[in-house]
Formats: C-alpha cells, sequence, structure tokens
C-alpha cells in the first residue's frame, strides 16, 4: 500500500495528493485553476467549519460513552478522523440541495441541519426519535433539510441520487445532489449502475468517494485493482478528481467546484477524497487487521481539527478564545442533547404497526396478539450479544 | 467431550470439507485475516491459504455469479453473505442463472450460499431479515435452515457435497447460545429430512430455526400448565421439505399449528398448510393457525422488535386455542 507511505510533512495530507503542490496551494489536480472558493469563506463561516467538525467529533465521544454505558441499542460507527471529508463537502451545498450520507457522514448530516438530539435519540431507539425506533443509528433522513437516509446495502444510494437529481433536471430546478459511498461500495453494481445512467443524463450530481482505505476489514488493494477511485470515472465519462479529504478547505474547494458545475448542467462529477478511519468499522472492531503504527501515525500526523486549527491559528488568525468559546458551545449543546434524548420514552410497541403504508395507514395486529400491548414484559439487551454489532 | 456451539459447528463443517476435497472453497466478504463479520471463518485462511479463502469486493452478484462458473468447472465454491440479508444483491444471479443452469443447459452448479440471518438482536431492517420465503418460490434451488448445533454441521456437509445449489441459513442468535455434544465421525444431515424435536400426543407444531427453541419453551410450558403434551417437527430443510414427516405428524396429533420467525403474508407457513390440506386434511380436527412476524419491515428498537417477531408467549396462546377447538 505505497499510497499510504505516510502523510506528507508536517501534516499536510496524504502524500500522493499532497504531491508536487506548493506548500499552501490546496488547489486539486484535474480542475481548473483560478480563484479558490475557499478564499471567499467569510470569517464566520470559517469558524462553522470548525464548529461542524467538533461537533462531529465531541457528539461521538459522548456516544461511546453511552455505548459504554450499553445505552446505545446496536453498534456505534465513528467518523473518526474523517470529519473534514464530511463536513467540507456538505458545508458546499447550499440548503435546497439534497444529500445523502453514508455510515461516517454524521458531519455531512449535522451541516445540513440534523440535531444532536436526534442523533442520541437514534441510537438510543428512542420512540421520539426521527425513524420512532424503526432504524439504527444515522439512518434517517429528512426532505425538508435537504438529507435522505441510507440503507445499509452499499451503492443503493447511488442510483437514488440520480433520480433525485434527474428530477431537479426535469423540472427545472437549479438544485443539487451529492452522495457519499466508500471505496468499498465502488465495487457494487448499484454503484456502476447509478453513475453511468447519471452520466448520460447529465444529472447535476456529485459523487463523492471517500477513500478511508478500508471497508470493513478489507484493504483498498483487496477491494479494487485500480489505485486511484478518481480513475474509475473515466468508465462514465465524466471527470474525477482526488483532494486531500483531511484538509476542510481543500474539501470544500474540490466540492464547491463540482457542484457549480453541476448546477451550471454541465453534469456528474466525481470526487475521491483521500481519508483515513481510524476506528474500526463498529466500535467493536478491533482493527487486529491494520498494520502496526498505521492508526497512530495518522493520528498524530493527519489529525483534520488539528490541522484546522492549525490553519485557523496560524494562516488565519483567529485567537485561542474564540476557539476555546466553540468547544464550549459544542459541550453544552451535547449535554442537553444527551439530557433530552435520555429522558426521551422507548416506543410504544403497537407503533410497529404505523406507516407500512399510506392506506391504511395502520395495520390490524395479528388475531392472538388483539389487545395486547406488548409482546414481552421485560426489554432488557439480551445476555450473549455474540459479537453481532451492525 | 467439549459441547460445540452452534458457530463452531458451521466452522468444523467448513474445515473438514476443505480438509476432504480439494475442490471446495470459500468466498465473501471480510472471511479471510478478520475471520468473518461474526468469526465463523476465523483460522481457515491460516489452514487453507489466500487461494482457498477469498476475501470479496462488496459484490454479491459478482461473487455468487464467479461460484457458479468455479462450480462449472469442478469446483465446489462456499459463498459467505456477510448478513444473509445482502442475498437479494444476488437475487438475479441466483434465481435466474444459478437455480435453472442444470434444467435449461445442463450444467451441473453445485454452490452453497451460507450467511448469518433471523433477528431478536436488535439488529433492524438490514440485519435481521429471513428471506428464505423469497427463494421458496424458485425451483432449482434447495433450502435449508438448521436450528441446532449438530443439525448446522450436518447439512453444511450434506450442502458442500449437494449436486445442485443450496442456501444455507444460519440463525444469528443461534450463534453462541446453544450449544451440544456433536456426533463424532464424518456427520452429514441429509437434506429434505425433518426432525422430531419433541415427542407430543396432543398438537403438533411445525418449526424451524430459532423459533424451534420458542416452541420448546412454549411446550414446557403447556405441558406444565395445561398438561398438554405438544410434539415439535423442526423442518430443518425447506426445499425439498419433508411431506412425509408433516403428515406423520398431523396424523398423529391432528391438530397443527405452523411457526415462523418470517413475515406471514407469502411464507413457509402458508406453504406448509397448504401440503397439509392436500395431502392430510382427513386427519384434522382442527384449523391450521399460524404464528409468525407481523408483515412489517424488521425494527429495531427493542418494544417494536418484541412486538414484530413472534413470542414464546404467543405460541403457547395459540396453542391453547388449538388445543381446545
Amino acid at each position: 500500500m505505497a499510497r499510504r507511505a505516510g502523510p506528507g510533512a508536517k501534516g499536510r495530507g496524504p502524500g500522493a495528493v499532497a504531491g508536487t503542490r506548493a506548500a499552501g496551494d490546496r488547489s486539486t489536480p484535474g480542475v481548473a485553476r483560478g480563484p479558490r472558493p475557499s478564499a471567499r469563506l467569510s470569517r464566520a463561516q470559517q469558524l462553522d467549519l470548525y464548529y461542524w467538525m467538533r461537533l462531529t467529533r465531541s457528539l461521538e465521544e459522548r456516544l461511546v460513552n453511552l455505548y459504554r454505558q450499553t445505552k446505545v441499542i446496536g453498534g456505534l460507527f465513528r467518523s473518526l478522523g474523517q470529519e473534514a471529508d464530511a463536513v467540507g463537502s456538505a458545508f458546499a451545498l447550499e440548503r435546497r440541495d439534497v444529500l445523502s450520507p453514508l455510515i461516517r457522514n454524521l458531519g455531512s448530516m449535522l451541516v445540513k441541519g440534523a440535531k444532536p438530539v436526534e442523533i442520541i435519540r437514534q441510537y438510543m431507539a428512542k420512540g421520539d426519535s426521527p425513524t420512532r425506533g424503526r432504524e439504527l443509528n444515522i439512518h434517517y433522513g429528512d426532505l425538508d433539510r435537504g438529507f435522505i437516509g441510507q440503507i445499509s446495502h452499499l451503492g443503493d444510494m447511488v442510483p437514488v441520487m440520480t433520480g433525485v437529481t434527474l428530477s431537479f433536471k426535469l423540472r427545472g430546478e437549479a438544485r443539487v445532489g451529492l452522495v457519499y459511498v466508500g471505496d468499498g461500495a465502488t465495487s457494487t453494481g448499484s454503484f456502476h449502475e447509478g453513475l453511468n445512467f447519471a452520466a448520460v443524463q447529465r444529472c447535476p450530481l456529485v459523487v463523492v468517494v471517500e477513500n478511508n482505505g478500508y471497508a470493513y476489514s478489507t484493504p483498498l488493494a483487496r477491494q479494487t485493482a485500480v489505485t486511484e477511485l478518481k480513475d474509475k470515472a473515466l468508465a462514465y465519462g465524466i471527470p474525477g478528481v482526488r483532494a486531500d479529504g483531511n484538509d476542510v478547505l481543500a474539501v470544500f474547494d474540490v466540492t464547491k467546484e463540482a457542484v457549480d458545475r453541476a448546477r451550471r448542467g454541465e453534469g456528474v462529477t466525481l470526487i475521491e477524497l483521500m481519508t483515513y478511519r481510524r476506528k474500526g468499522h463498529a466500535e467493536h472492531d478491533n482493527q487486529s487487521y491494520v498494520p502496526a503504527g498505521e492508526i497512530e501515525r495518522w493520528e498524530r500526523e493527519d489529525d483534520p481539527l488539528d490541522r484546522y486549527l492549525r490553519v485557523l491559528t496560524a494562516e488565519l488568525e483567529f485567537d485561542d478564545a474564540m476557539i476555546a468559546a466553540i468547544d464550549a458551545r459544542v459541550k453544552d449543546e451535547i449535554d442537553a442533547a444527551t439530557d433530552a434524548a435520555e429522558a426521551s420514552p422507548m416506543p410504544e410497541p403497537t407503533d410497529a404497526l404505523v406507516g407500512i403504508y399510506a392506506e391504511p395507514a395502520l395495520i390490524e395486529p395479528l388475531w392472538y396478539r388483539a389487545g395486547v400491548r406488548s409482546a414481552v414484559a421485560a426489554h432488557e439487551r439480551a445476555a450473549g450479544w455474540g459479537t453481532f454489532h451492525g | 467431550m467439549a459441547e460445540t456451539t452452534y458457530l463452531e459447528a458451521i466452522r468444523q463443517a467448513l474445515f473438514e470439507e476443505m480438509e476432504r476435497d480439494e475442490s471446495v472453497f470459500i468466498l465473501g466478504e471480510d472471511i479471510g485475516a478478520y475471520g468473518g463479520a461474526f468469526k465463523v471463518t476465523d483460522g481457515l485462511l491460516d489452514r487453507f491459504g489466500e487461494s482457498r479463502v477469498i476475501d470479496t469486493p462488496i459484490s454479491e452478484a459478482g461473487f455468487v455469479g464467479a461460484a457458479a462458473g468455479a462450480a462449472h468447472m469442478g469446483m465446489r465454491p462456499v459463498v459467505e453473505m456477510q448478513f444473509i440479508d445482502f442475498i437479494s444483491c444476488a437475487y438475479d444471479m441466483l434465481t435466474n442463472y444459478v437455480a435453472t443452469s442444470r434444467y435449461r443447459a445442463m450444467l451441473p452448479c453445485p454452490i452453497v450460499v451460507r450467511g448469518p440471518s433471523g433477528g431478536y438482536v436488535r439488529g433492524g431492517p438490514f440485519h435481521s431479515q429471513n428471506p428464505e420465503a423469497a427463494f421458496l418460490h424458485t425451483p432449482g434451488l434447495k433450502i435449508v435452515y438448521p436450528a441446532t448445533a449438530s443439525d448446522a454441521k450436518g447439512l453444511l456437509k450434506a450442502a458442500i457435497r449437494d449436486d445442485d445449489p443450496v442456501l444455507f441459513f444460519e440463525h444469528k442468535y443461534l450463534y453462541r447460545r446453544i450449544k451440544e455434544d456433536l456426533p463424532g465421525g464424518d456427520h452429514v444431515v441429509p437434506i429434505g429430512k425433518a426432525r422430531v424435536a419433541r415427542e407430543g400426543k396432543d398438537l403438533s407444531i411445525i418449526t424451524y430455526a430459532a423459533t424451534v427453541w420458542k416452541a420448546l419453551e412454549a411446550a414446557e410450558q403447556l405441558e406444565k400448565e395445561d398438561g398438554l403434551s405438544v410434539e415439535i417437527l423442526d423442518l430443518r430443510s425447506l426445499l425439498p421439505m419433508d411431506d412425509a414427516a408433516i403428515v406423520e405428524t398431523v396424523r398423529k396429533t391432528n391438530r397443527v399449528m405452523v411457526v415462523h420467525e418470517d413475515t406471514r403474508t407469502g411464507g413457509v407457513a402458508g406453504e406448509v398448510a397448504a401440503r397439509i390440506n392436500e395431502q392430510a386434511f382427513e386427519w384434522l380436527d382442527a384449523p391450521i393457525l399460524r404464528v409468525t412476524a407481523a408483515d412489517v419491515p424488521l425494527p429495531y428498537s427493542p418494544p417494536l422488535e418484541d412486538y414484530v417477531l413472534p413470542q414464546t408467549t404467543d405460541i403457547v396462546t395459540v396453542a391453547r386455542k388449538l388445543a381446545a377447538y
């Protein structure tokens, strides 16, 4: 895995991306030169990027605490080390645009308006969670806020987002869609079929491939014989670009350019964001398959929050008090969200029968359950959970 | 002799068959160094190497199709679905290509597709499915779904040796919860034969997989509280289905209920009821009753999942109704 030989000097991101560029040049090879979109971000927006990344990380840390207290039902999925790719890309969208997150895109959802209390309620399987206890973790969406929930079958959201953006095109709306896939999902038939269709239709779609090195335990070299996933774009006749996924401004730049291009009616762009999954597939995964020292090296040299903090303080001259104020605000928000989620009720058992169809909105209980409110008296977490963690 | 879990029994079957027959190889996602999401294939890479324990890209249609091609060439591939819920991604390959291959092209396709199935684990709609009924309607496939460690081992060995494609459903709730002393030697359980899990004379529960254990619990309760003698028939094989064993239990008790974890409409229970209707109607003293999941995508939150899935208390309720008819 030569590509992962190590992050570039001084935390400038993966060497393969930093390449021959001059220091401070966040441009992405293959994208037209010009003023970087991030150069036009306001001071407030520059701080917002930090806020969303910090919120993502701290919220997941809180979820880890809840998981260890067995208050999380099911697995816990982290995006540690990938916050910049999620936040920077979603930040390039407008409110009217629609994105489809994947399991490491908590940050994207937060930018799109997802609330910490919703996330915690989801993980705790609460009755007032966005899916009312039907779906797990961050598997939910809200069309009003512009995000559509994923399912577990990888790649399936690519054709769905093709359809979303096809509707924008058909109705002449200047809206854009963005769909995230991991390196693993690029192997699926759905990815291929959806992307091909979107390319043919010149849909206003941005496909972000988060290359974090692993699909569960499978390293990229066992996933695909291509060394750069951006090259897959060639097969669809669309541009493919690659950027440093741990540099939030670089992520914003490359995504903004693709979003603008889509909005201008110039079709689909595939973006490969180079990042690294520092935690396992889910919290139970001990990452025994990862070469020694690899995780530590990324943590030490290429942490997206550390990197952006250096930019904020050294290049953009924000003072420490402003950063500390954001950290305090994030903590308060997460504390309040935790309290609210813990106080939330579990779902009413019979709510399981609601909403399978528009009509009838409620199906009848099975005859032997008529009048039965709950199927079992207690809902303790089962004793032997084996290794099941989603 | 140490007791063997359901999960370990499956690994033993894979290990022994790979030792026995060099044409057997396994493929699937994260099954090599990682040993599979549930560690079913743990240790197989060390013993058999990368050429016979193949980590695949995320591409179920691709590796099921590749298994079919290898099977045509005389290999015996065993495919792991990381979760059986992902078998839907290979539905085209399995139903159109694999299932028809012997009939339309005289091409044997001896593959096994196995994977963790079933609920009661708070896995939500995409990590809890029981898709057996979706394939029951496909001539050319065989389907087994064991409830015990012994059957898990013996049926998997039979599936690997079978000259036709076999879907082998494993219940993840049972993986580490049940264990038993396994028979020694080359333990093979024939496909197509049901098993009487408990002898009884008042009524019969026909079931399979995890609900066999719920039926056993219910039978204990019914015996203690109602003095009812309940027979339990564990189908084990769904396709082909053991009509003789079904008819035999009907003739013995004259009252039958069918229990499964899968949803109700279009489920295996309907097929069992139809077979009884055709072959043993005269022997029935009561209508055939079903205990199944409600027709709902399986929700994740404990109160919802518990409500949707069949529970021991449901089996007791329905059995009492059946006995009193």
